[in-house]
Protein backbone atom coordinates (compact mmCIF):
# COMPACT_ATOMS: atom_id res chain seq x y z
CA UNK A 1 0.00 0.00 0.00
CA UNK A 2 1.09 3.74 -1.02
CA UNK A 3 0.56 4.73 3.36
CA UNK A 4 3.23 1.59 3.85
CA UNK A 5 5.55 2.81 1.81
CA UNK A 6 5.21 6.39 2.72
CA UNK A 7 6.05 5.44 5.98
CA UNK A 8 9.20 3.45 5.23
CA UNK A 9 10.91 6.49 3.11
CA UNK A 10 9.96 9.59 4.77
CA UNK A 11 12.80 9.81 6.71
CA UNK A 12 14.37 10.22 3.11
CA UNK A 13 12.85 13.39 2.27
CA UNK A 14 9.90 11.97 0.92
CA UNK A 15 5.67 11.81 0.70
CA UNK A 16 2.91 10.21 -0.93
CA UNK A 17 0.13 12.26 -2.28
CA UNK A 18 -2.99 10.94 -3.29
CA UNK A 19 -5.48 12.10 -5.18
CA UNK A 20 -9.03 10.50 -5.31
CA UNK A 21 -10.71 11.81 -9.05
CA UNK A 22 -14.49 10.38 -7.48
CA UNK A 23 -17.11 12.38 -7.61
CA UNK A 24 -17.78 13.34 -4.06
CA UNK A 25 -15.87 12.55 -0.92
CA UNK A 26 -17.99 9.90 0.40
CA UNK A 27 -17.09 8.24 -2.29
CA UNK A 28 -13.70 8.11 -1.60
CA UNK A 29 -14.27 7.42 2.29
CA UNK A 30 -14.45 4.33 2.53
CA UNK A 31 -10.65 3.56 1.05
CA UNK A 32 -9.51 6.34 2.56
CA UNK A 33 -10.46 5.69 6.25
CA UNK A 34 -9.57 2.08 5.31
CA UNK A 35 -5.97 2.65 4.54
CA UNK A 36 -5.72 5.03 7.75
CA UNK A 37 -2.83 7.45 5.59
CA UNK A 38 -0.37 9.63 7.70
CA UNK A 39 0.10 11.68 4.01
CA UNK A 40 -1.85 13.71 2.25
CA UNK A 41 -5.17 12.04 0.98
CA UNK A 42 -7.08 14.83 -1.56
CA UNK A 43 -10.15 14.40 -3.42
CA UNK A 44 -10.56 15.92 -6.68
CA UNK A 45 -14.52 15.84 -7.53
CA UNK A 46 -13.50 18.26 -10.68
CA UNK A 47 -10.41 16.67 -11.91
CA UNK A 48 -7.70 19.11 -11.53
CA UNK A 49 -5.08 16.86 -10.91
CA UNK A 50 -6.05 14.81 -14.41
CA UNK A 51 -6.42 17.93 -16.45
CA UNK A 52 -3.03 19.74 -15.15
CA UNK A 53 -1.12 16.43 -15.18
CA UNK A 54 -3.17 15.05 -18.81
CA UNK A 55 -4.21 11.92 -16.61
CA UNK A 56 -6.57 9.53 -18.37
CA UNK A 57 -6.84 6.41 -15.74
CA UNK A 58 -6.66 5.11 -12.51
CA UNK A 59 -4.16 4.36 -11.14
CA UNK A 60 -1.71 6.54 -12.41
CA UNK A 61 1.55 7.52 -10.71
CA UNK A 62 3.88 10.67 -10.94
CA UNK A 63 7.42 11.33 -9.45
CA UNK A 64 7.92 14.83 -8.63
CA UNK A 65 11.75 15.74 -7.30
CA UNK A 66 12.71 18.42 -4.49
CA UNK A 67 12.70 21.24 -7.09
CA UNK A 68 9.11 20.54 -8.14
CA UNK A 69 10.40 18.85 -11.17
CA UNK A 70 8.25 16.08 -12.97
CA UNK A 71 11.12 13.34 -12.86
CA UNK A 72 8.89 10.14 -14.19
CA UNK A 73 6.11 10.89 -16.09
CA UNK A 74 2.18 9.61 -16.04
CA UNK A 75 2.59 5.55 -15.36
CA UNK A 76 0.31 3.29 -14.57
CA UNK A 77 1.39 1.27 -11.16
CA UNK A 78 -0.93 -0.20 -8.27
CA UNK A 79 -0.04 -0.37 -4.55
CA UNK A 80 -0.75 -4.00 -4.55
CA UNK A 81 -1.26 -7.25 -6.98
CA UNK A 82 -5.51 -7.03 -6.52
CA UNK A 83 -5.24 -6.51 -10.39
CA UNK A 84 -2.63 -8.25 -11.44
CA UNK A 85 -4.68 -11.17 -12.78
CA UNK A 86 -6.14 -8.60 -15.24
CA UNK A 87 -3.44 -5.96 -15.73
CA UNK A 88 -0.17 -7.74 -16.18
CA UNK A 89 1.30 -5.51 -13.68
CA UNK A 90 3.02 -6.56 -10.46
CA UNK A 91 3.35 -4.12 -7.47
CA UNK A 92 6.59 -5.13 -6.19
CA UNK A 93 9.04 -3.80 -8.99
CA UNK A 94 6.96 -0.09 -9.16
CA UNK A 95 7.80 -0.07 -5.31
CA UNK A 96 11.23 -0.94 -5.99
CA UNK A 97 11.45 1.71 -8.17
CA UNK A 98 10.71 4.26 -6.14
CA UNK A 99 12.45 3.32 -3.15
CA UNK A 100 15.73 2.94 -5.35
CA UNK A 101 14.82 6.59 -6.36
CA UNK A 102 13.55 8.26 -3.25
CA UNK A 103 17.36 6.46 -1.64
CA UNK A 104 18.90 7.96 -4.27
CA UNK A 105 20.24 4.25 -5.73
CA UNK A 106 18.85 5.12 -8.97
CA UNK A 107 19.81 6.82 -12.45
CA UNK A 108 17.51 9.51 -13.25
CA UNK A 109 15.86 9.97 -16.88
CA UNK A 110 17.27 12.46 -18.86
CA UNK A 111 14.98 15.41 -19.25
CA UNK A 112 14.94 14.28 -23.21
CA UNK A 113 14.20 11.02 -22.09
CA UNK A 114 11.28 12.04 -19.86
CA UNK A 115 9.44 14.14 -22.34
CA UNK A 116 9.77 11.25 -24.96
CA UNK A 117 8.05 9.26 -22.36
CA UNK A 118 5.32 11.72 -22.06
CA UNK A 119 2.00 11.95 -23.30
CA UNK A 120 0.47 15.98 -24.27
CA UNK A 121 -2.75 16.48 -24.12
CA UNK A 122 -4.46 17.18 -27.27
CA UNK A 123 -6.71 20.08 -28.69
CA UNK A 124 -9.89 17.13 -28.04
CA UNK A 125 -8.53 16.31 -25.26
CA UNK A 126 -8.84 19.86 -23.74
CA UNK A 127 -12.24 20.15 -25.22
CA UNK A 128 -13.16 16.78 -23.30
CA UNK A 129 -12.21 18.62 -20.51
CA UNK A 130 -14.09 21.54 -20.85
CA UNK A 131 -17.30 19.16 -21.42
CA UNK A 132 -16.66 17.16 -18.26
CA UNK A 133 -16.44 20.73 -16.23
CA UNK A 134 -19.66 21.51 -17.61
CA UNK A 135 -21.19 18.22 -16.71
CA UNK A 136 -20.01 18.73 -13.45
CA UNK A 137 -20.94 21.87 -12.88
CA UNK A 138 -24.66 20.82 -14.06
CA UNK A 139 -24.74 17.62 -12.00
CA UNK A 140 -23.81 19.83 -8.82
CA UNK A 141 -26.42 22.17 -9.60
CA UNK A 142 -29.09 19.41 -9.54
CA UNK A 143 -29.31 19.07 -13.31
CA UNK A 144 -28.33 15.63 -13.46
CA UNK A 145 -29.86 14.83 -17.47
CA UNK A 146 -28.39 17.89 -19.30
CA UNK A 147 -24.91 17.02 -17.20
CA UNK A 148 -25.25 13.44 -18.77
CA UNK A 149 -25.23 14.85 -22.23
CA UNK A 150 -21.83 16.88 -21.33
CA UNK A 151 -20.63 13.78 -20.13
CA UNK A 152 -21.30 11.66 -23.41
CA UNK A 153 -19.97 14.45 -25.35
CA UNK A 154 -16.70 14.30 -24.17
CA UNK A 155 -16.52 10.57 -23.67
CA UNK A 156 -16.53 10.97 -27.48
CA UNK A 157 -14.29 13.82 -27.85
CA UNK A 158 -11.38 11.13 -25.53
CA UNK A 159 -12.67 7.99 -26.46
CA UNK A 160 -9.25 6.53 -23.97
CA UNK A 161 -9.95 9.06 -21.36
CA UNK A 162 -11.31 6.34 -18.34
CA UNK A 163 -11.66 9.12 -15.54
CA UNK A 164 -14.27 10.63 -18.37
CA UNK A 165 -16.12 7.75 -19.61
CA UNK A 166 -15.65 5.27 -16.27
CA UNK A 167 -15.13 8.43 -13.84
CA UNK A 168 -19.10 9.94 -15.11
CA UNK A 169 -20.78 6.56 -14.94
CA UNK A 170 -21.67 7.22 -10.98
CA UNK A 171 -23.47 10.30 -12.07
CA UNK A 172 -24.92 8.87 -15.25
CA UNK A 173 -26.42 6.08 -13.00
CA UNK A 174 -24.40 3.36 -14.64
CA UNK A 175 -22.46 1.06 -12.73
CA UNK A 176 -18.83 1.46 -13.64
CA UNK A 177 -18.33 -2.27 -13.33
CA UNK A 178 -21.35 -3.23 -15.34
CA UNK A 179 -22.09 -3.68 -18.57
CA UNK A 180 -21.48 -0.20 -20.33
CA UNK A 181 -17.85 -0.38 -18.74
CA UNK A 182 -17.51 -4.14 -20.29
CA UNK A 183 -18.66 -2.86 -23.52
CA UNK A 184 -15.91 0.43 -23.17
CA UNK A 185 -12.90 -1.62 -22.32
CA UNK A 186 -13.55 -4.37 -24.86
CA UNK A 187 -13.82 -1.05 -27.71
CA UNK A 188 -10.45 0.22 -26.14
CA UNK A 189 -8.97 -3.03 -26.22
CA UNK A 190 -9.67 -3.31 -29.88
CA UNK A 191 -8.72 -0.19 -31.01
CA UNK A 192 -5.32 -1.16 -29.38
CA UNK A 193 -5.21 0.33 -25.77
CA UNK A 194 -4.81 3.87 -26.74
CA UNK A 195 -2.76 6.00 -23.95
CA UNK A 196 -1.49 2.66 -22.38
CA UNK A 197 1.85 2.97 -21.72
CA UNK A 198 3.44 1.70 -18.68
CA UNK A 199 6.74 3.38 -18.55
CA UNK A 200 10.42 0.71 -18.29
CA UNK A 201 11.24 -0.28 -14.68
CA UNK A 202 14.58 2.02 -15.14
CA UNK A 203 16.35 3.90 -17.76
CA UNK A 204 17.98 2.09 -20.75
CA UNK B 1 -34.53 26.59 -26.86
CA UNK B 2 -31.40 28.62 -26.03
CA UNK B 3 -31.00 31.19 -23.42
CA UNK B 4 -30.54 34.67 -23.39
CA UNK B 5 -28.17 34.99 -20.41
CA UNK B 6 -25.98 32.37 -19.28
CA UNK B 7 -23.93 31.61 -16.08
CA UNK B 8 -20.14 31.20 -17.27
CA UNK B 9 -17.67 29.40 -15.18
CA UNK B 10 -14.21 29.92 -15.69
CA UNK B 11 -12.00 27.75 -12.94
CA UNK B 12 -13.34 29.22 -9.60
CA UNK B 13 -14.74 32.90 -11.31
CA UNK B 14 -18.39 32.27 -12.37
CA UNK B 15 -19.86 35.36 -13.75
CA UNK B 16 -23.56 35.72 -15.45
CA UNK B 17 -23.18 37.11 -18.67
CA UNK B 18 -25.37 37.58 -22.08
CA UNK B 19 -25.97 35.38 -24.55
CA UNK B 20 -23.95 38.25 -27.15
CA UNK B 21 -20.64 37.00 -24.66
CA UNK B 22 -20.85 33.54 -25.67
CA UNK B 23 -21.39 34.02 -29.00
CA UNK B 24 -17.96 36.26 -29.33
CA UNK B 25 -16.02 33.21 -27.12
CA UNK B 26 -17.23 30.90 -30.54
CA UNK B 27 -16.13 33.05 -32.44
CA UNK B 28 -12.55 33.97 -30.78
CA UNK B 29 -12.10 30.35 -30.36
CA UNK B 30 -9.26 31.00 -28.44
CA UNK B 31 -9.87 28.36 -25.04
CA UNK B 32 -12.42 25.63 -25.11
CA UNK B 33 -15.67 25.98 -24.55
CA UNK B 34 -18.27 23.54 -23.62
CA UNK B 35 -22.25 25.42 -24.28
CA UNK B 36 -25.62 24.30 -22.75
CA UNK B 37 -27.91 26.57 -24.56
CA UNK B 38 -31.03 24.98 -22.57
CA UNK B 39 -29.65 25.26 -19.14
CA UNK B 40 -27.47 28.57 -19.76
CA UNK B 41 -24.42 27.34 -18.39
CA UNK B 42 -20.67 27.06 -20.35
CA UNK B 43 -17.33 26.47 -18.94
CA UNK B 44 -14.06 27.55 -20.54
CA UNK B 45 -11.36 25.19 -20.22
CA UNK B 46 -7.63 25.74 -21.14
CA UNK B 47 -6.10 25.07 -24.30
CA UNK B 48 -3.56 22.31 -25.16
CA UNK B 49 -1.11 24.61 -25.28
CA UNK B 50 -0.92 25.48 -22.05
CA UNK B 51 -1.11 22.45 -20.75
CA UNK B 52 1.46 20.76 -23.03
CA UNK B 53 4.00 23.52 -22.52
CA UNK B 54 3.64 23.50 -18.90
CA UNK B 55 3.76 19.49 -18.83
CA UNK B 56 6.78 19.45 -21.37
CA UNK B 57 8.89 22.52 -18.88
CA UNK B 58 8.80 19.39 -16.55
CA UNK B 59 8.33 21.89 -13.84
CA UNK B 60 5.33 19.72 -12.24
CA UNK B 61 2.03 22.47 -12.17
CA UNK B 62 0.99 23.33 -8.36
CA UNK B 63 -2.90 22.00 -7.77
CA UNK B 64 -4.60 23.15 -4.27
CA UNK B 65 -7.55 20.17 -3.08
CA UNK B 66 -9.16 19.47 0.27
CA UNK B 67 -8.40 16.25 2.23
CA UNK B 68 -11.47 14.53 3.82
CA UNK B 69 -11.66 16.84 6.41
CA UNK B 70 -11.86 19.80 3.70
CA UNK B 71 -8.23 20.75 4.41
CA UNK B 72 -6.75 22.00 1.90
CA UNK B 73 -3.55 20.82 0.83
CA UNK B 74 -1.58 22.32 -1.90
CA UNK B 75 1.11 20.62 -4.34
CA UNK B 76 4.47 23.50 -3.69
CA UNK B 77 4.26 23.43 -0.04
CA UNK B 78 6.01 19.64 -0.13
CA UNK B 79 9.07 21.41 -2.81
CA UNK B 80 12.24 20.19 -0.67
CA UNK B 81 10.49 16.53 -0.86
CA UNK B 82 10.63 13.90 -3.25
CA UNK B 83 6.70 13.29 -4.10
CA UNK B 84 5.31 10.38 -5.11
CA UNK B 85 1.75 11.60 -6.95
CA UNK B 86 -0.76 9.11 -7.19
CA UNK B 87 -3.81 9.56 -8.62
CA UNK B 88 -6.68 6.83 -7.92
CA UNK B 89 -10.89 6.53 -7.92
CA UNK B 90 -13.65 4.44 -6.02
CA UNK B 91 -14.60 3.41 -9.66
Amino acid sequence: MWQALHEELRDFGFTVITVALDKSADDARPWIEAARPSHPSLIDTGHVVADLFNIVNVPTILWIDERSRIVRPNDVAFGTDTFKHITGLASAKSLAAVRAWVRGEAAAFTAEEIRALQSLPTADDQQARAEFALGDWLFRHGRAEAAARHFVRAGELAPHDFTIRRGTMPMRGLDPMGPEFRTMLAEWTAAGRPYYRPLPDTRG
Amino acid sequence: MTAESFTLVDGDHVSAVPASVIEALVAAGDRPLAIDRDEGVAYLGETALVRATRLASLEAPDFSLPDLDGRVHSLSRYRGQKVLLVAYASW
